[in-house]
């Protein structure tokens, strides 16, 4: 997410990077390529003229002429005012004392309501709440089917009435999760047009019989320069309390994500990331603002690998890693935890200098395709083979590779990176007894697991 | 309502900021450098993008240059005609020889493919041909439904299959179905998916191949379905979609808004995809074959 400005923002700050001292003219080159690299990534035209007038004051200002690494105090500036611009900190969900919090979702057309509020339902289950959802989307043909077919698939309630309208079932949705002791509402509406009265005036109906705690506005990231006219509309009519950005896992630019929040002055809460119902995570501005100018999330690295990578299995890991007993069958256990944590890409842009990976490696290196070979191959060995690689001769390898649809070429190629590994681990192992070696503890920090 | 009319329609009720600002630009005043950056800055906020309007601003220097124009109201007819320029209009007629004619929608998610593959059905229906939908977005919950409630609406026969079949099989299937009893038209639904998705992007090459399998040429059109409140990854959506599908035009989806779709441009200019219809609302009938000239004068004027 964000790749095309971060690599765009990253490369104008190597320029600066290696400046002993920054004229006016540096600064206003670099201005003007951060300024073409935000419109690129679609921020709102208005919003860039802010941010680079902000950006730039301060760089032209005494704390960065004086400074001994002006390159860097450059970037620092831009990573804080980007971190301003989205929010600062991270906003979670309002919760009612009234022992009810109703949630409303709100947004254009496709913009993915309905998935959202499905995800909003299973995140809020997990923090051990009991979600109810309401459709009231009755005008798109098979939306409220939609919302039913999804909750029940992760065993959410879903409650709706083709017969009324939708103020009615909202009002009937709130009663019956208050009487079934419910203890969130999340309401999914329509996508409407925020230039349709009509419709606008529909929703502000039903926003006055529910009175939410939440009015959260839903927006493709892959939104154009109208996000903000939308969301300001949007805001205007019903006074939102959040924005979740939708559809971010692909290479997006997320400019919206920096806008909207700008012109509205509401928090984005959550960024929906694949299509799966688990994907939905909080939003962290400060985090967010580093990935994007290639400083890694580590943070959020770690995060995702505590949640998805069973720690048990982790330390046995390490162990088996000091003796160097690591097998083909513990290769691929690792490769299938690695998958579990998402997309490579993802993975690849928490980490810092995620940017100086060349294009070329990380498009290879992308390709997911190449780990399922890999555990092909690895699957079509016997378990002696997996304990022990040595005793591979030529037919076992012709066996194998026949078993896994794959060449004896590959069976071989991956032995070898399997040897190189082997080796890679011995040597970071004898580092760690001497404790020295500053190289091989960075490559033990390029690897966190 | 004649198409033009309906086009406009679409257009016309989100003439707010960027017309006015137009308005105010080509109102009156002489022809100077902060003109210029106006206009730069007016068409990045229609979408148009940072290169394309540097470039569009360029030619029309040039041309304003060339005819020694001095008016600024003169000039908002040049870039009419710069970007009715670039704007090819894409094919839209079914007819051919041997029957049927395939169309196949694809694009990201939520751009509108299944409401597009409704009226596409319903607009071919008037003309009287035969036409079979195919309920091709096997993954969405409720996807099925919403196509089949659309093809009753428009009287159009809808050849679905269970949720989470192999979408493949059902082309397959459906193709052959189609050539059995005659149809003139056979237009094809897809699940939306994200242009960066490998998988899903392979998905729908073997799609593709099934099709062509069954009926050699097919599908006769590819049209890539864009949301116009798409901003610049629009682009990017093109070029993938093109590269794995060689994509033969645009369907520019829910112009009705404020958003001013000028994403279609930057298309047209760096890939030369035209785009073929426009979608104006949200009932059956709101869909027409794209007109370059309408579309920039909905654009630019009122």
């Amino acid at each position: 997410m964000f790749s095309n400005l971060a690599e765009k923002l990253q490369s104008t700050f190597r320029q600066l990077k290696g400046k002993g001292k920054l004229s006016e003219k540096d600064v206003d080159t670099a201005m003007r390529d951060i300024r073409l690299a935000l419109l690129e990534a679609d921020v709102n035209f208005k919003v860039v003229k802010d941010f680079v007038t902000a950006v730039r004051e301060r760089a032209v200002g005494q704390e960065v002429m004086s400074s001994l690494t002006p390159g860097q105090q450059v970037i620092k500036i831009v990573n804080e005012e980007m971190t301003r611009l989205m929010g600062d900190k991270q906003s979670g969900l309002a919760k009612s004392n009234k022992g009810q919090t109703t949630i409303m979702m709100v947004g254009l057309q496709g913009s993915g309501k309905t998935t959202t509020a499905v995800k909003l339902a299973g995140h809020l289950r997990r923090e051990g709440r009991n979600p109810l959802l309401v459709a009231a989307d009755i005008y798109r043909p098979g939306a409220v089917k939609q919302l039913q077919v999804l909750s029940e698939s992760i065993g959410e309630k879903c409650y709706s009435n083709l017969e009324a309208d939708p103020v009615e079932i909202c009002r009937e949705g709130l009663q019956i999760s208050e009487k079934e002791s419910f203890d969130v509402t999340i309401f999914d509406t329509a996508g409407r047009l925020h230039i349709d009265d009509e419709m606008m005036s529909e929703i502000t109906g039903i926003k006055n019989e529910i009175k939410p705690d939440e009015v959260l506005l839903v927006v493709d990231a892959m939104t154009g320069q109208d996000a903000v006219n939308a969301a300001a509309s949007f805001h205007e009519a019903l006074g939102l309390s959040g924005v979740i950005l939708t559809k971010l896992d692909g290479d997006t630019r997320g400019g919206a994500a920096l806008s909207v929040r700008k012109v509205t002055g509401c928090p984005v809460k959550f960024v929906g990331t694949g299509e799966k119902i688990e994907a939905l995570e909080p939003f962290y501005p400060d985090r967010m603002a580093s990935r994007i100018l290639g400083m890694g999330d580590v943070l959020s690295l770690i995060e995702k690998a505590e949640a998805t990578i069973d720690q048990d299995k982790a330390k046995e890991m390490e162990k088996k890693l000091r003796k160097q007993q690591f097998t083909l069958e513990d290769f691929r256990d690792q490769i299938a935890q690695l998958r579990s944590m998402g997309s490579l890409d993802d993975i690849l842009n928490m980490l810092p200098d995620g940017g100086y990976i060349p294009k070329e490696i990380k498009q290879m290196s992308l390709n997911e395709d190449s780990f399922k070979v890999v555990e092909a191959i690895i699957g079509s060995m016997t378990g002696n083979e997996r304990q022990d690689p040595t005793i591979l001769n030529s037919s076992r390898r012709r066996r194998i590779a026949r078993g896994s649809g794959t060449t004896v070429q590959d069976v071989n190629r991956l032995l070898n990176q399997f040897n190189q590994m082997q080796k890679m681990f011995k040597q970071m192992n004898l580092a760690d007894k001497k404790g020295s070696s500053k190289k091989m503890k960075k490559v033990k920090k390029k690897f966190p697991f | 309502m004649s198409l033009i009319d309906q086009f406009k329609n679409g257009l016309a009720r989100s003439k707010s900021g960027f017309i006015s600002r137009l308005d105010g630009l080509f109102g009156g005043g002489e022809i100077n450098e902060a003109f210029y950056e106006e206009l730069e800055e007016i068409l990045v906020s229609g979408d148009v993008g940072v290169q394309t309007s540097v470039k569009l601003v360029d030619q029309l220097k040039e041309e304003i240059r060339r005819q020694k124009i001095k008016a600024r109201e003169e000039a908002r007819n040049l870039l009419l005609q710069l970007i009715t320029g670039i704007m090819k209009p894409g094919e839209t007629s079914v007819e051919q020889d041997e029957q049927p004619f395939v169309i196949l929608l694809v694009g990201v998610n939520g751009s509108g493919k299944t409401t597009t593959a409704a009226k596409l059905a319903n607009l071919y229906r008037q003309e009287r041909k035969n036409v079979l939908l195919v309920a091709g977005d096997t993954f969405r919950a409720a996807a099925i439904e919403q196509l089949e409630i659309w093809a009753a609406r428009a009287g159009v026969e809808l050849i679905k299959q269970q949720p989470g079949s192999d979408p493949s099989a059902l082309f397959f299937d459906a193709i052959n179905a189609a050539k059995a009893r005659a149809v003139d038209l056979v237009i094809g639904d897809t699940a939306g998916r994200l242009h960066s998705r490998h998988n899903l992007m392979e998905e729908l090459n073997k799609i593709h191949r099934v099709i062509g399998r069954i009926m050699p040429g097919a599908p006769h059109r590819v049209l890539l379905v864009l949301d116009a409140t798409t901003g610049q990854n629009a682009v990017a959506q093109a070029k993938s979609f093109n590269q794995s599908l060689a994509i033969d035009g645009l369907v520019l989806t829910k112009l009705d808004g404020t958003a001013r779709g000028g994403i279609v441009i930057n298309i047209a200019d760096e890939l030369k995809i035209p785009v073929c219809y426009v979608g104006t609302g949200e009932t059956m009938d709101d869909l027409a074959p794209f007109r370059p000239e309408e579309f920039a004068r909905a654009l630019l004027e009122d």
